[in-house]
Order: C-alpha cells, then sequence, then structure tokens
C-alpha cells in the first residue's frame, strides 16, 4: 500500500516536472562522491527552472 | 496459443460494441457501446500492433542503454520508473484539444468522430507518438527539429522549426479564443479564473519561502481555493456592485489575455506559472479521471443522431464537407502533431529502456484518445437543440432564446425558448446562446454528469462553473508555458541570421522575441474574437490543418529514418497515416483557399467582400466599411497563413522522398543512431 502511495506521489510530481530527490542523491553520491549535491530546496528550484526554462516548455494544445 | 484467447474475446466484444454503434440507425443507444468499442479497440491494438512495431519495425533492444542510462545526471536524464514516467507523458499531452475537437466534430453526429478517433489514433496518432519517442531515444533524446535536421538535412530541420513556431502561435490564439468565448458575459466564470491568479500567486511564496518543494499541501490549499472560489462565484455573479465588475465583452477579454500572456511570460516561472501549473495538472487528471467515471455510473443515452445532415457541409459550428474536415476537426485525439514535441521532449531523457516504449509511446496517446471519446460522448449526450444553439453563431441564430428556438427547430432539431432558458439558469449562465469553442458545451455535458452523480440538479451550476474553470485553468498555463517556449523557438530561429540573438545575457533579444511571440498570437486571437462568425469556425481548422501537418511531418521523419536504417519493407506502418494526412491536410488546405463556396474558402469570402466593397455596399455581419475591409484583410492573412503551411509541409516532403531515395542507394544502414555499445558516460 505505501508503495503504491509511493509511486503515486512520484508520478504526480514528475508531472509537474519535479523528479524524485533521492534518486539524485543516489547518483550524485555514486558518480560524484567528491561534489556536495544540492539539497532539496535547492533541488526544487533548480527543476522548476528547468522545466519552464525553454525547450521543455511545450505543453499540449 | 491460449494466452491469445483473452484477447479474441476483447477483440469479439470490441466488434460487437463498434458494429452497434455503427448500425443503429433511429433508434437510441447508450454511450457505454462507444467507450466499450474503443477501449477493446485500444486494448488490441495494444498488445498486438504496438508490440509488431516494437519487435519488428523498430527492432528495439531492452540492452541498449538509453539516454537516461548513458548520459544520467539526476536531473534531466534520470531513468524512470514506467508507470510514473506514463503518467508525466500522458499529463504533457493531454490538453485542451482532445476536449474541444471532437465537441465540435459533433455537429456531424457521434459516429464520424467515433470512428475517426479509434481509427486515427490506433494506425495514426499513437504510431506518431511512438516513433517519434523511438527516434529521440535512439539520438540522445534530441528534440524534433534537431531530428529532422539530423536525417534529413540542415534545411529541412530549419523549415519544420519555422513551421512548428508558426503552429505553436495559431495553437495559442485557438485556445485563448476558447477561454474569451467562455468567459465573456460570465461575470461567475470571470471571477474564479480571475482568482487563480492571486491564488497562484500566494501557492508560488509558499513552495518559494515559506515550505519550500511542498507541492501536495501547496496544492491541497490551492485546490480548496478554487473551490471556495466557484461557490463564491455565484454571490459575486449576482451582486450588483461584483457582478457588472467582473463582465466583460469578448473584446475586453481579448486584451486581458494579451496583456497577461505578455506580463505572465516574462515573471519568473515559480511565481506564476509553475503554482498554476500544479493546480492546471492535478485538476486535469483529476476531471478526467471523474469524468470517466460518471460516465459509467450514469450509463447517459446518445440523445446526437448518429449523422446529422451536415455531413455534406453546411453546418453551423464549422464549415465544410466530412472529408477532409472531420480528420482536421478531431485532431489531437486522433493525431497530433504537437505530440512529436513532447515525445521528443523530456520523456526520451527519463525512459529507463527500450522495452518501455511501447507502453508510453502508443499507450500514453490511447489514452489520449480515450479522453477524445470521452468528450464526444459529452457532446453526444446533450440535446441536439442544446448542442446546436450553444454551437451556432449570433449572425445564424440571432441573440435571445425566441430567435434561437425558431432557427434551431428550423435546422431539425426541434427545442422550444424555455429550454434554453432553463438551460442557462441550470448552470447559473445568462445565456447559453452562440458559445462556440467546445469548452461550454463540454461543460454543460460535465455538469450534466457530474450532477447526476453528486448533488443533483442544485449542483448543476457549481459543476458548470468547475468545468470552465478546468478548461480555463489549463488552457492559460499552456498559453503562459506556449509563450516562452515559442520565444525560445523565436530566438533560435532569429539567431540563424543574427547570431548575438540567441546571447542569454542581454535581456533584450528576450523581450523582443516575447514581444514578438504574443504579438502574433494576440493579433490571431483579436481576429478571431472581432470575426463576426464567431472566430472559431475560421481558426479552428487552421489549427487543424496546421497541427495535423506537423503530425505528417513527424511521421515523415519516421519514414526517412526506417529507410536510412535499411528497415523499407516495414515502412508502411509509418507510409500509410502519413499519405492519408497529406491527403486530408492538402485538400483541406486547398479547399479553405480555393474553394468556391465563401463559407469554405478564405480567398471566395474575401473576393465576395471585396466585390462588395467597390460596389459600396456593407455585407452582413460587417457592419460599417471598416469592418468590410478588416474581413477581407484576415481573409487573406489566414489564406497566406495556409499557404504557407502547405509550402512548409510539401518541402518536407521533398526532403523525405530525398533522403529515402539516397538512403535506397546505399547498402549499409545510415541512420543517426548513437551506437549501441557506446559505454555510459563517466
Amino acid at each position: 500500500m505505501s508503495g503504491l502511495w509511493q509511486v503515486m506521489q512520484r508520478t504526480a510530481r514528475l508531472m509537474v516536472g519535479i523528479p524524485d530527490y533521492d534518486a539524485y542523491v543516489r547518483h550524485m553520491a555514486d558518480h560524484h562522491p567528491d561534489q556536495t549535491p544540492m539539497d532539496r530546496t535547492a533541488f526544487f528550484r533548480n527543476r522548476q527552472e528547468a522545466r519552464f526554462a525553454g525547450k521543455n516548455g511545450g505543453k499540449c494544445c | 496459443m491460449t494466452r491469445h484467447l483473452p484477447w479474441l474475446l476483447i477483440a469479439i466484444v470490441g466488434a460487437f460494441a463498434l458494429s452497434v454503434v455503427a448500425l443503429s440507425r433511429g433508434e437510441t443507444i447508450n454511450a457505454l457501446w462507444i467507450v466499450v468499442a474503443a477501449v477493446s479497440s485500444f486494448l488490441v491494438a495494444y498488445r498486438y500492433y504496438a508490440l509488431y512495431i516494437a519487435r519488428h519495425v523498430m527492432r528495439l533492444n531492452g540492452n541498449r542503454p538509453t539516454p537516461a542510462v548513458r548520459r544520467a545526471d539526476g536531473l534531466d536524464y534520470v531513468a524512470t520508473d514506467r508507470t510514473v514516467l506514463f503518467g508525466h507523458h500522458f499529463a504533457a499531452i493531454a490538453g485542451a484539444g482532445p476536449l474541444v475537437g471532437p465537441v465540435l466534430a459533433a455537429q456531424m453526429g457521434y459516429l464520424p468522430g467515433t470512428l475517426w478517433i479509434i481509427a486515427g489514433v490506433v494506425l495514426a496518432g499513437a504510431v506518431q507518438d511512438f516513433m517519434v519517442l523511438f527516434i529521440s531515444i535512439r539520438r540522445d533524446g534530441k528534440s524534433l527539429g534537431e531530428l529532422i535536421r539530423m536525417e534529413m538535412g540542415q534545411v529541412a530541420g530549419t523549415i519544420a522549426l519555422f513551421g512548428a513556431f508558426m503552429i505553436m502561435v495559431i495553437i495559442l490564439a485557438v485556445l485563448a479564443l476558447i477561454v474569451v468565448k467562455a468567459l465573456a458575459e460570465s461575470p461567475w466564470g470571470m471571477f474564479t479564473v480571475a482568482a487563480t491568479v492571486p491564488l497562484a500567486l500566494f501557492m508560488g511564496i509558499y513552495t518559494r519561502w515559506i515550505r519550500p518543494g511542498r507541492i501536495g499541501e501547496v496544492s491541497i490549499l490551492g485546490l480548496i481555493g478554487l473551490f471556495a472560489a466557484i461557490v463564491y462565484g455565484q454571490s459575486i455573479a449576482q451582486s450588483p456592485v461584483w457582478g457588472p465588475i467582473f463582465t466583460f465583452t469578448p473584446v475586453q477579454l481579448c486584451w486581458i489575455l494579451i496583456g497577461y500572456g505578455a506580463v505572465a511570460s516574462v515573471l519568473p516561472v515559480w511565481l506564476l506559472l509553475a503554482p498554476r501549473d500544479y493546480l492546471s495538472t492535478f485538476l486535469k487528471i483529476g476531471a478526467i479521471a471523474a469524468l470517466a467515471i460518471g460516465i459509467v455510473i450514469m450509463a447517459p443515452p446518445l440523445r446526437m443522431p448518429a449523422l446529422t445532415q451536415f455531413i455534406g457541409g453546411g453546418g453551423p459550428a464549422w464549415s465544410g464537407a466530412l472529408f477532409p474536415f472531420i480528420f482536421i476537426t478531431i485532431a489531437c485525439g486522433a493525431v497530433s502533431g504537437f505530440h512529436a514535441l513532447i515525445s521528443s521532449g523530456t520523456t526520451p531523457k527519463l525512459i529507463a529502456s527500450e522495452d518501455h516504449a511501447p507502453f508510453i509511446g502508443y499507450g500514453a496517446m490511447l489514452m489520449e484518445a480515450f479522453v477524445a471519446i470521452m468528450a464526444l460522448v459529452g457532446a453526444a449526450i446533450l440535446d441536439p437543440g442544446i448542442y446546436f444553439t450553444m454551437n451556432s453563431p449570433a449572425a445564424l441564430i440571432g441573440t435571445d432564446p425566441a430567435s434561437a428556438s425558431a432557427a434551431i427547430t428550423a435546422m431539425g432539431f426541434p427545442i422550444t425558448p424555455d429550454l434554453i432558458a432553463q438551460t442557462a439558469k441550470d448552470v447559473g449562465e445568462h445565456s447559453i446562446i452562440s458559445r462556440a469553442g467546445g469548452a461550454p458545451t463540454l461543460a454543460v455535458a460535465m455538469a450534466e454528469i457530474f450532477s447526476h452523480v453528486i448533488g443533483g440538479q442544485a449542483m448543476k451550476a457549481f459543476w458548470y462553473h468547475f468545468a470552465i474553470l478546468f478548461e480555463a485553468l489549463f488552457i492559460l498555463t499552456a498559453v503562459d508555458a506556449g509563450t516562452r517556449a515559442g520565444r525560445f523557438m523565436l530566438q533560435d530561429l532569429i539567431a540563424l541570421a543574427v547570431p548575438s540573438f540567441k546571447d542569454s545575457k542581454s535581456h533584450a533579444p528576450g523581450m523582443i522575441a516575447t514581444g514578438l511571440c504574443v504579438a502574433a498570437w494576440g493579433f490571431f486571437l483579436y481576429q478571431g474574437v472581432t470575426d463576426p462568425l464567431g472566430g472559431v469556425n475560421t481558426l479552428w481548422p487552421v489549427f487543424g490543418i496546421s497541427n495535423q501537418m506537423l503530425a505528417a511531418i513527424a511521421l515523415m521523419l519516421g519514414t526517412a529514418v526506417l529507410f536510412r536504417m535499411k528497415q523499407d519493407r516495414y515502412a508502411w506502418v509509418t507510409v500509410i497515416p502519413t499519405v492519408w494526412l497529406l491527403i486530408c491536410t492538402l485538400s483541406a488546405g486547398w479547399l479553405k483557399l480555393f474553394s468556391a463556396d465563401p463559407k469554405v474558402g478564405f480567398l471566395a469570402h474575401a473576393s465576395k467582400f471585396a466585390a462588395a466593397a467597390q460596389n459600396g455596399e456593407v455585407l452582413a455581419p460587417a457592419k460599417s466599411m471598416a469592418e468590410m475591409q478588416r474581413i477581407i484583410f484576415n481573409d487573406r492573412i489566414d489564406a497566406a497563413l495556409v499557404g504557407l503551411f502547405l509550402a512548409v509541409v510539401l518541402s518536407i516532403l521533398f526532403f523525405t522522398i530525398r533522403t529515402c531515395l539516397a538512403a535506397r542507394r546505399v547498402a549499409a544502414p545510415t541512420a543517426h543512431e548513437i551506437p549501441a555499445q557506446m559505454v555510459p558516460a563517466e
């Protein structure tokens, strides 16, 4: 049940352009252990900007 | 063999439902037959045709690293769970298009639209989305323009980019026009939509500083605010002080929207656009789900005939005969070129494995077609008299219930003035006459369905304004986001001539491009709003033609890629829908230009008015010589635009044929794919 809830939550967030923060932290730990990952707030702001900063702003008719 | 049995059963059920829908004449059938026919067709098509394309045509390879794997960065390139990605992709492709087109198409009866949505999505629309997604996945998630440049050359890429920009302009104009048609003279609707602006500002500040990133809780707060706005909207509308303040004429609304578009698209995204995006996305998904449940619970009968007398042309909502115009009126939902931009946008950068591509590319488009089917059902369960009252221009039926009732009854759809007045009263509006554009019609249908499930007659007005708000909200989000996207497209285009225009450090190019973009769609919006024929009549076909042409361009790209992959013997998968779309769009475009019928052909309409103007006559619906001149000017602009679209699609056809012939002459594959064995970055 909590699995389903998590999937729904992640779906809802990605629908508005915010990918999974935990996956980002894992990626940074695996591939860039020397760099400090952005915190949740910075990550959220970064993704919010990126969603509408041009190429991906197109919504369908 | 046994694994095929359930599918065979679904196919039989679907075929039976489809035959009920197609063959019943005279007697009323239940809307659920359409739903069952559509769902079974989609399931079977997904199980067999999508899989066939995946295995044989594209030869998908689940072990081949996708961009999300190869270039993983945790931000833009993230291998995403396929269910989560399906939701993302569906939310990005589903917009107002599949809700409006089928409603307009219902003027010919429910049958043509139903058949075109089902056949169109299975053979063309879903194939296009899937194909572009596949091509982009194999090319690092590049965008449509870049893909065309890679596979067909620089010139073709630039032409396609230019075409996409013009299509964006028309989409924004037509969407804004729908909002104008829905909110004009409707203080209740206007208040609720206006209330979303301060609400979104509050949400933006909340997610920026108070509780950063808490999308869930801020959206719940926002939704509570929205519902409060709908509830209080009624008293606002009835108040002698506030009612008139929120009552606007179409022309006033047009200027408000243009001003809004210009201001909103230069504000920081977190302040207005992002929070409204949350509201509109979640409301859209919720409303679509609620509509599906509502239709199943209510199981309404279809009151619109299967076919009306307008299949030969002469319909009041839009002009032209069944062929080719129904195939461009229902664009999104059956096949939508705009999806090619989404399928080559964020989705290919998030997909975890090529094996997920059929589910996301083909499957999400089937879901969108289902939305279109529901919209069609919505229009078809209304009393046809109400439908035509709402969708005929005032020039034809007048503006009061008595004249409308007389005109619509004369069309063969008997309706009393009382019923027209009562329907307006039920949904809390002054009038429902000539509310073209599809959105108000769908809102009446949704009010009918929702109030059947929750609240009964007393809640009808609430649900009507809920539906209007839901449509207006995501159209406004699209106008805002689209203006930004159009601005970047325009900057790319201008940068081809003036390289410094791409400079992101200085503000001037961005402001100029934004201004040009708003001016471009604002021009067509103003033209549509002041169009005596109702605007939708003129602009929707232009939009349909352009959108289907973009789809043809995307499918031509697919064909070129298949030839370059040396998969020519499977190229029929994209060639058949391409040919069909070319036939429909070229003939529709040709008719819009050169038809001798002034109701259909822009040039014929222009010459009719020009001839009258020369004799000093003023033809209705124009009221002055200045209006005559404006109508002539608008006709010629529209004609030039259609001519431009024809030129774009024909030149891409030329480049496609050239690419395919060149690929035939070479023995080895020439497609520019990223090699499969390429190791992940890092």
